[in-house]
């Protein structure tokens, strides 16, 4: 048969042309004990790409641990699912969108969105929040603003349709994603824990339906063959179509879905998304035991003339496959129809093993008619849990540097020019520049508050979305660490985990688990395999320490355009539990007189730092240290402190270090408008490293006068070092530098170093707030086109 | 069935004349961007092509019509223009909607 | 206890802040699906934000040919009160049930941040439980929210008492078309508008997330305790009435 009517390319195999390998087609023949034909051929083409089959990074993931209070549906699964009391679970996970969105930003994210919201509702979990995490080249060329612009808007086009709050993420520029942006989406969903539904194809007899929208020629190929290869700049007309979202249709599949699960009308449930219904059938198939008996004749289509492969492979957005028992099926009909939803059913389950596709119909015990045409029969495992797994070469690069054992002594730091430097203009320069300034720009075109659930807005530090008829929250983050990742991959996995895990424990929240996307390069070069090897044995130490459990993921691969690979980027998602909403702390400054300390190990380094990427050098500096030990200790310190009403505001030390963190609590407070402190820092080193430098593990902690005392107290307890820097107050914010190392004490460092930050507060708002529209080129006048004066302000009501 | 032809139409919804148009001024705005002069009164609108069986070509317009003013327009904000595009050979529906079995 | 509709489209999404919205203030939420005409007896009608029927050819236009927006023009034209937020506000205006029409934003891009909008008259059904016109803090979350009218029109609406709510700026004042506190551009800064009658109303802020301390702000309470002690007062006089009539 020749399903795949493209014209041949002499002398290429059609499964090399399908991306599988001499090697790949070998173990597929092995498998089936024959020659597999056309449409075989493809299903395992898409089923055995690096996308839905993991293949490179299966036995890498199997060393996670995946155990932790709570868990009850971890990798493997849809999403993660975690207990969380009063019969309440929280389903989440976060998946990547990253070479769609590269091809066409508005309908790559917004069906990257469609994507992680059908991996949440499929579990029985109504989705309640979206955070995106992007990255992108230099903001400053036009390629990088068409793409942010098209991504955000893509994000917030379906995001607010369906009705899901996008409460927060990371917007990210680095000059290693100019060719390959990353879109990761993570969402989050609340569910009765007696309501889980897994994506399996139970009971032999059972109906097997399709609901959503129709299925047409969109995305044939798409997100597995998008997956799978490197973007080459000569060739655009190999882009196969890309897949075009309707938030519309998915809003009625999740209301359709929940209501059918809610009723107890299906047995398993699984979304369509790569690979289509090869992949739904197969795994849910794969999953149960059983096998799929799938009859293409009944498949609802939009386009006439469609053939076996491509009814098989296409990728067509908001779809759904159901197992019924057949009694139910009237029922499961009406609610599809009632919400406006196309429903068929396209096949049964057997007890084979086996997916097997037919055309010419079956009888009304789910045999085939006896004119159908048996196209093609693959046991479900071989395609999923049974596929090929490679065991790539890795092997570290010549130059990299791994990360000094903890306790071991860091190596000193100095290597920035001092000469001349204004700490204040420092500040001002980095809390305004592209990466660490607000990103209203951005949020702004989120609906992050419906559902009535919002208590933190994204912007300040960790998401908070609050549980009706409870008095608790979910607290959500995501990070991730590129700058320390591309000199050691261990240590940038490892601190993104301890950076999300200290996000949501610095609200008081204990985090429950972590869901992961691992954006890396072509694992067939042993330099990136190594980076992901690296990547994921760091977040498993990370979780380990943490006592955390992993829940599920995604793995990107072939991260690469013709200007090279990105930096090793896992983005690190977490998901924490707030028993008392009303306990939370925020990042922002509270009142005048409240104590300023630091708490934590405080042997910061300017490598990979906003410093070193404003000063435009890459500093000789090692990595920071990462203890674990004491990551935990400190996280431990930070939410017994809150439960004891010790804390009045918590902000984590990152980017830009411990200058750009005070900054903020001083942005934020008193609801925006800003409060100033007036801080003394004793300096060790050179100034810009303690000022500036990044390490992990350190907290900026506001309290009242009367519970500082407690505070110290209780961090020597953990073992944490705490200094009390000084008091909240006045409208400046002032740091003053003390020490051997302060500015004065060093003559070598020259005239017109000033001793100490002096900034007003409304002027680091400023520089703040329009920071990243200004990168963007978003806030002059091309903005607001032609404001020629027209109507003036209407008269001022009294 | 009643003998009926297929006619294709096209219904062109453009802001009137006066109303705020923020696309037309944005794409306007970008004209120098492209080193683009002299162009001017940019308004931008919508396209809804359409077939409609009908007996006739006047029945075929009476019901676009009725759709461009009272659904595919805000006859506040908004102008139509219907364009004919003739009549077309086949009226295949491209959305097959699902075989429901009984 | 009052019962206050809440129409459901299948892309209505702020059902859920609707009827969060109404419990808070003491009122029973009934879900009024969008097929049936049946408006169940219910005392008022809210008209939630979402994208009624995905809104891709004009925000709100489709909605307005569903069974149940005949029964709520009927209603409404024998004095009963609807409110329309957001999409809601939008379904009215396309309905001809108020004045005007809601055009894309000026800035071309979905807005998504808290404003602060004051009310123009206190005697209306819809602000009556406002102390004071006191600009009120909500969020406002829409891609099509720029009221626009003919300036006759306009002129018209202000003197018939027709604006309800307008954008305000930090100080109170009122903000002009091209200020960051008008979120959407909107002709005179009108976030809000209501019909001759006085019985139908809309806006495109949300009062109904903006209910509880916890949410950031409660000042949205203040419109939809208005709304349900309107309703309230109008279920009794019907009773007497009713009471009346059977005598």
């Amino acid at each position: 048969m020749s399903a795949l009517a493209a014209p041949r390319v002499a002398e290429e195999p059609l499964h090399r042309r399908l991306g599988l390998t001499d090697d790949e087609l070998v173990a597929i023949e092995a498998r089936l004990g024959r020659r597999p034909n056309d449409l075989e051929l493809a299903m395992f083409s898409v089923m055995w790409s690096e996308h839905c089959s993991y293949k490179s990074s299966k036995p890498l993931l199997r060393t996670l641990p995946t155990a932790g209070e709570g868990v009850v549906a971890g990798p493997g699964e849809n999403a993660g699912v975690i207990s969380i009391g009063d019969g309440l679970a929280v389903a989440f996970k976060i998946e990547s969108h990253n070479h769609p969105s590269a091809v066409e930003p508005y309908q790559g994210a917004a069906t990257g969105v469609g994507g992680i919201l059908r991996d949440i509702f499929t579990m029985g979990a109504r989705p309640v929040a979206v955070l995106d995490a992007l990255r992108f080249g230099d903001p400053a060329d036009p390629r990088t603003r068409h793409l942010v612009d098209g991504v955000v808007r893509g994000v917030g086009g379906y995001g607010n349709c369906v009705g899901v709050p996008t409460v927060g993420g990371e917007l990210v520029f680095d000059p290693s994603y100019a060719g390959n942006p990353l879109v990761n989406v993570m969402a989050i969903g609340l569910l009765e824990e007696r309501l889980l539904t897994l994506a399996a194809a139970p009971g032999p007899g059972n109906l097997v339906v399709l609901f959503g929208s129709t299925t047409g020629r969109d995305g044939i190929g798409g997100a597995s063959v998008l997956a799978s290869a490197t973007f080459g700049a000569d060739e655009p007309s190999k882009r196969p179509t890309v897949q075009v979202g309707d938030p519309f249709a998915e809003k009625l599949l999740i209301e359709a879905s929940l209501e059918l699960i809610e009723r107890g009308l299906v047995e398993g449930l699984q979304d369509l998304g790569a690979g289509g219904i090869t992949c739904a059938t197969s795994e849910t198939a794969d999953r149960a035991g059983t096998g799929i008996l799938v009859d293409l004749d009944a498949i609802p289509r939009r386009e006439p003339r469609m053939a076996p492969f491509e009814l098989m492979i296409s990728e067509s957005q908001e779809r759904m496959l159901a197992a019924v028992v057949p009694e139910r099926w009237p029922e499961v009909r009406d609610v599809c129809l009632r919400w406006g939803l196309p429903v068929a059913v396209v096949g049964r389950v057997t007890a084979d093993g086996d997916v097997t596709i037919v055309e010419g119909g079956l009888d009304p015990v789910g045999r085939p008619n006896p004119a159908a045409v048996e196209l093609a029969r693959i046991p479900a495992k071989a395609l999923t849990s049974d596929a090929i797994v490679h065991a790539r070469l890795a092997s570290p690069p010549a130059r990299h540097r791994p990360a000094p054992a903890p306790g071991a002594a860091v190596e000193g730091s100095g290597g920035l020019p001092e000469r001349g430097m204004d700490p204040g203009a420092v500040l001002l320069a980095l809390i305004g520049g592209a990466n660490l300034s607000s990103r209203q720009w951005v949020h702004e075109q989120y609906d992050s508050h419906v559902q009535a659930n919002t208590v933190e807005r994204p912007g300040r530090g960790a998401a908070v979305i609050r549980i009706k008829g409870t008095t608790k929250a979910l607290v959500a983050s995501t990070d991730g660490n590129q700058a320390v990742g591309l000199v050691d991959p261990w240590l940038g996995a490892a601190l993104s985990v301890a950076e999300a895990t200290r996000n949501v424990s610095i609200t008081g929240a204990r985090p429950l688990g972590v869901t992961n996307c691992l954006n890396y390069g072509d694992p067939t070069r042993p330099e990136a395999f190594w980076q992901l090897q690296e990547g994921v044995r760091g977040l498993g130490d990370a979780c380990r320490a943490l006592g955390l459990p992993v829940t599920g993921g995604n793995v990107s691969l072939y991260n690469e355009s013709p200007a090279g690979a990105i930096a090793p980027t896992p983005v690190i998602g977490v998901v924490g539990l707030l028993d008392d909403a009303a306990t939370r702390v925020g990042p922002a400054f509270l009142a005048a007189g409240d104590r300023v300390l630091l708490v934590g190990s405080s042997t910061p380094g300017l490598l990979g730092s906003a410093y070193a990427e404003l000063a435009g050098v890459a500093p000789e500096d090692g990595p920071p240290a990462l203890d674990l030990a004491r990551e935990a200790a400190l996280q431990v310190f930070i939410r017994t402190a809150i439960g004891r009403g010790l804390v009045a505001s918590a902000q984590d030390v990152s980017g830009g270090g411990l200058a750009v963190a005070l900054a903020e609590g001083c942005i934020w407070a008193a609801e925006g408008r800003g409060l100033g402190a007036v801080l003394r820092l004793p300096v060790k080193g050179a100034p810009a490293v303690e000022l500036f430098g990044e390490a992990p593990s350190r907290l900026v902690v506001t309290c009242r006068p009367a519970a500082c005392a407690a505070l110290l107290e209780l961090a020597r307890q953990h073992g944490l070092p705490a200094e009390d820097l000084g008091a909240i107050g006045g409208d400046r914010l002032v740091i003053e530098l003390v020490g051997q190392g302060a500015t004065g004490a060093s003559e070598e460092r020259g005239s017109g170093v000033a001793d100490a930050v002096d900034v007003p507060v409304a002027d680091l708002a400023n520089a703040w707030e329009h920071g990243l529209a200004r990168a963007l080129g978003e806030d002059g006048p091309d903005r607001s086109p032609g404001d020629d004066g027209r109507a003036g302000n209407p008269p001022e009501i009294r | 069935m009643s003998p009926s032809t297929a006619f294709r139409f096209a219904v062109n919804v453009t802001p009137k004349d006066g109303i705020l148009d923020p696309q037309g001024r944005a794409v306007e705005g970008s004209l120098p961007h492209l080193g683009v002069t002299g162009v001017s009164d940019i308004r931008v609108g919508r396209r809804i092509e359409l077939t409609v069986a009908a007996p006739t070509e006047v029945d075929a317009w009476t019901t676009v019509e009725r759709l461009a003013g009272e659904l595919l327009s805000n006859p506040l904000i908004e102008a139509y223009a219907i364009e004919s595009l003739g009549a077309v050979s086949a009226t295949t529906s491209d959305d097959d909607v699902a075989g429901v079995p009984a | 206890m009052v019962r206050i509709g809440v129409v459901v489209f299948p892309g209505s999404n702020r059902d859920i802040d609707a009827v969060n919205a109404l419990r808070v203030a003491g009122a029973e939420p009934v879900v009024l699906w969008h097929e049936s005409a049946d408006l169940g007896g219910v005392d008022g009608i809210v008209l939630p934000g979402g994208f009624a029927f995905g809104d891709y050819l004009r925000a709100g236009v489709i909605a307005r040919f569903s069974p149940v927006m005949r029964s709520v023009a009927g209603y409404a034209a024998e004095g009963g009160l609807v409110l329309g937020i957001c999409n809601g506000f939008q379904v009215l205006t396309e309905a001809g049930l108020l004045p005007g029409a809601l055009l894309r934003n000026r800035s071309l891009r979905f807005v998504s941040r808290q404003v602060a909008i004051a009310p123009q008259r206190l005697d209306s059904p819809f602000t009556r439980a406002l102390e004071s016109r006191r600009p009120l803090r909500m969020p406002v979350a829409h891609g099509e929210g720029c009221y626009f009218a003919e300036p006759a029109a306009l002129d018209d609406l202000e003197a018939g008492g027709g604006v309800l709510f307008r954008y305000v700026r930090s100080d109170g004042s009122t903000a002009g078309e091209d200020d960051r506190a008008n979120p959407n551009g909107s002709l005179r800064a009108i976030a809000g508008v209501t019909n001759a009658a006085g019985n139908v109303a809309g806006l495109m802020p949300h009062p109904e997330t903006a209910v509880e301390a916890i949410l950031g702000s409660e000042d949205g309470l203040g419109i939809i305790r208005s709304l349900v002690d309107s309703a309230a007062e109008r279920a009794a006089a019907g009773r007497r009435s009713a009471v009346g009539s059977a005598r």
